[in-house]
């Protein structure tokens, strides 16, 4: 019972994130209508944002004493962080807090990446064929990694989590089962309960503003909206660079997790198409549940019990199950009818 | 009477020096001067590096390609020298090889076997690379050594720990100075049987792909030969990133020790992560539960950091070592980069100095004598003690070291101690056990 509580914990963690990307890769399908590849960059950019932020704080300077020498006998380098020199214990705690403290700059940066995006390329595409759609977001993907790999570097950067936030929750405690029986990292609790928290605000945003409410009707109707005299377009676009943000801190809160490099987004490209076809194309329940159900899936077929009944299920359990939704229901779990059926 | 052309005239003397049976020694020794791949024939040589510096090693990669870079400044006698001076062998002058200035072009395999291979093969056909050195797996190691076999350049491999390189994958062509998993076993079993006991209850996961599964029975072997029990063996994807799915089933399996078959960013990340799981600070069994990483090295400790704290492992070198030829190494990389050398470096940079040098003890670049100069070899100096390059299966025999995770580190470098020493003979082998054929040395043109 507590192996199966424990990759199930393991299974919303990894939906979690899951769930974040096709949440916004469905906010832009169902907005713009626009078939998104580029939306895995924009997890990876919010990565880097994270990457950025701390490096900007940890920024050294480096003092050279002659008197101590280094393994290979030169005078020794001590380096300390500028934030630290400039603010003393309130510079530790920012290098300590640099990955929550970095959605601050995320946010504004993703909301500009997104609708400079949206403006400077992708408007001029809404008419275009989806195949134009996915060439043309496909390469702004491989842009932006190879200008992220020009100013990282190829290599994954760590983000250190919060020291007090490092190792496991007694989770099983909490629960009544006895002390040290389920046992789960503390940072990937919180990634969950921060990915619950964005798509609860997001749902609230579009269900209670005067704004989210034109821009459901706009995905239910554009055209009726606009004839309104409302300019549905502005807040698809305001829509698109919401989506970059939530991407985005999908991204930035990942990073502890591990470490980015400029591929990571093409690593989570796929997979969030699948989620948002398995959730049903254009639905953003759909998206949210099929998220979670195929982190829970892959996390169940990960099992030692599992590989060894069907070696390698681990992984393709995510596209085994899209090939059966498409089959089954090609609709999604939570498509609107008549969505991708004939 | 017909003019005597100097077609006619060169042809009479060539009778006439042959009929005299003036034996030409000059033609003898070059012989075969034209017949090999990529035969130098201007004032350099360029050997081609071959590294990860993209992907799941590029860590590995980046320091590889230093310490290759510094191999060809000493050969060609800039900097202090490095090795050239505690090396046995003294035929390397640091006036180039065989009075040829050393060249070099480099590649990036992407720590994938396909453009590994890709890669090895640009470096041969377009830039005349006369030997290819490099990898840090086992999988594009073993490719790019079944290519330089069938292209006729030798292949001096860089970090490649699968018992399957020198094994049943072995070829005339490629030599490996690094130590395999098979010898990783027979050093770390006889550690951990003393440090946690012969009743524990092992957990494999272990790298999908020629060296995890080596190392996995390797280690299987050897710590059940202590009387372990092995619970499950769980292959994992290489460069998978997150491995919380399958960390999680280690917590409630009844295991007391994981055993984690990764390298490089994805050794870094399985312990880590297996660390955030609060593995280190569980009781099972009413023992403390343990994690294990069989293959360790500097630039690993480097990335997981605290995590790597008490955890054991095996190394090909390291540069704390006392003896004069790895100071002189780790003081030359040192001042160079700022940084102590990793053992890919080390090891990358004996096999660019062990091909010169064979290149000088054959007096020429014509591989299948290269390949008898280095076959059988033995020497010392280059900081693992004395070395035979065995000719059966090119595998070098050298001391291995065991190593475990500093607990209290004096400075950013010191990161890792040598608590034991696998000595030479301990770690010698039959190499009936792994099977497979060298093939022939014949040359070939590319």
């Amino acid at each position: 019972m507590d192996a199966i509580l424990a990759q199930l914990l393991n299974g919303l963690d990894k939906g979690g994130a899951y769930a974040l990307i096709a949440l916004g890769l469905t906010l832009v399908f169902g907005t713009l209508g626009v078939v998104n590849f580029a939306h895995g960059a924009l997890f990876m950019l919010g990565a880097f944002c994270a990457v950025a932020f701390r490096q900007l704080i940890t920024m050294e300077t480096t003092t050279v004493d002659p008197g101590q020498l280094s393994p290979w006998g030169a005078p020794l380098e001590i380096k300390t962080p500028l934030a630290q020199t400039w603010f003393g214990d309130f510079g530790a705690v920012m290098i300590e807090y640099s990955v929550p403290l970095s959605i601050v700059l995320a946010i504004p940066v993703m909301l500009i990446i997104g609708i400079a995006m949206e403006r400077g390329i992708i408007k001029h595409f809404y008419k275009r064929s989806h195949a134009e759609q996915i060439l043309v977001t496909f390469g702004l993907a491989i842009v932006a990694q190879e200008v992220i790999k020009a100013i990282f570097g190829p290599n994954p950067i760590s983000q250190p989590m919060p020291t007090s936030l490092r190792g496991a929750a007694d989770v099983g405690l909490w629960l009544g089962m006895g002390p040290n029986v389920l046992t789960y990292p503390w940072w990937r609790l919180i990634y969950f309960v921060f990915s619950a928290a964005i798509i609860a605000a997001v749902f609230a945003f579009l269900r209670f503003t005067t704004f989210g409410m034109v821009v459901r009707a706009g995905m239910a109707d554009r055209e009726t909206v606009g004839l309104l005299g409302i300019n549905i377009g502005h807040r698809f676009t305001i829509m698109f660079g919401l989506a970059a943000v939530v991407a985005g801190l999908a991204g930035v809160m990942y990073t502890p997790l591990v470490p980015p490099n400029y591929h990571l987004g093409m690593d989570f490209l796929v997979l969030s198409f699948v989620v948002v076809v398995v959730g049903g194309m254009g639905s953003l329940p759909g998206a949210v549940a099929a998220g979670f159900l195929l982190g829970i899936l892959q996390s169940f077929a990960s099992m030692a019990q599992v590989k060894g009944l069907i070696p390698g299920i681990d992984q393709i359990i995510i596209y085994l199950t899209a090939v059966i939704i498409l089959l089954v229901r090609p609709r999604g779990l939570i498509g609107r009818r008549g969505m991708m059926e004939s | 009477m017909a003019l005597l052309t100097r077609r006619r005239l060169l042809q009479t003397g060539m009778a006439g020096i042959i009929g005299t049976g003036i034996a030409p020694m000059m033609f003898t020794k070059g012989a075969w001067a034209q017949e090999f791949c990529n035969n130098p024939t201007g004032d350099t040589v360029t050997f081609g590096f071959n590294m990860p510096l993209t992907g799941a090693y590029a860590d590995e990669g980046a320091d590889q390609q230093r310490a290759l870079t510094l191999a060809v400044e000493h050969l060609n006698g800039e900097g202090d020298g490095g090795l050239l001076p505690t090396f046995s062998s003294k035929s390397l002058t640091g006036k180039g090889v065989l009075g040829k200035k050393v060249a070099y072009v480099t590649g990036d395999d992407q720590t994938k076997a396909d453009a590994g291979r890709d890669s090895a093969r640009r470096m041969i056909e377009r830039d005349g690379a006369i030997m290819i050195c490099g990898a840090s797996s086992s999988a594009v190691a073993i490719a790019e050594q079944a290519l330089c076999q069938e292209m006729g350049v030798i292949y001096m491999a860089g970090l490649t720990h699968s018992n399957d390189t020198t094994g049943k994958d072995k070829k005339r062509y490629g030599f490996r100075h690094f130590f395999n998993a098979y010898q990783s076993g027979i050093a770390l079993g006889p550690v951990l049987g003393e440090a946690y006991g012969k009743d524990r209850v092992a957990y494999h996961l272990t790298a999908d792909y020629t060296w995890g599964w080596t190392q996995e029975e390797s280690m299987k072997n050897a710590t059940e030969a202590l009387g372990w029990k092995t619970i499950a063996p769980v292959r994992t994807p290489v460069g998978a990133g997150d491995f919380s799915q399958y960390l999680t089933p280690v917590l409630n399996s009844g295991a007391d020790v994981l055993i984690l078959n990764h390298y490089g960013f994805d050794g870094v990340n399985s312990l880590t992560q297996a660390v955030q799981f609060g593995m280190k600070d569980k009781t099972v069994n009413g023992k403390k539960f343990e994690i294990v990483l069989p293959l360790v090295s500097d630039l690993m400790a480097k990335g997981a950091g605290e995590a790597m704290k008490g955890v054991y492992g095996t190394s090909n070198w390291d540069w704390q070592l006392k003896d004069a030829a790895s100071a002189a190494f780790t003081k030359s990389f040192g001042a160079k980069y700022g940084q102590p050398p990793s053992q890919i470096a080390h090891t990358s940079y004996v096999q660019a100095l062990l091909y010169a040098d064979a290149c000088e003890r054959a007096g020429t670049f014509y591989p299948p004598e290269v390949i008898k100069a280095l076959e059988g070899f033995e020497f010392d100096g280059m900081g693992n003690g004395p070395t035979l390059y065995r000719d059966t299966d090119h595998q070098c025999f050298k001391d291995v070291l065991v190593v475990q995770g500093k607990e209290a580190p004096a400075n950013q470098y010191d990161l890792l101690d040598v608590v034991a020493t696998a000595s030479k003979d301990s770690v010698t082998y039959d190499p009936a056990i792994f099977g497979g054929e060298l093939g022939p040395d014949t040359a070939a043109m590319c």
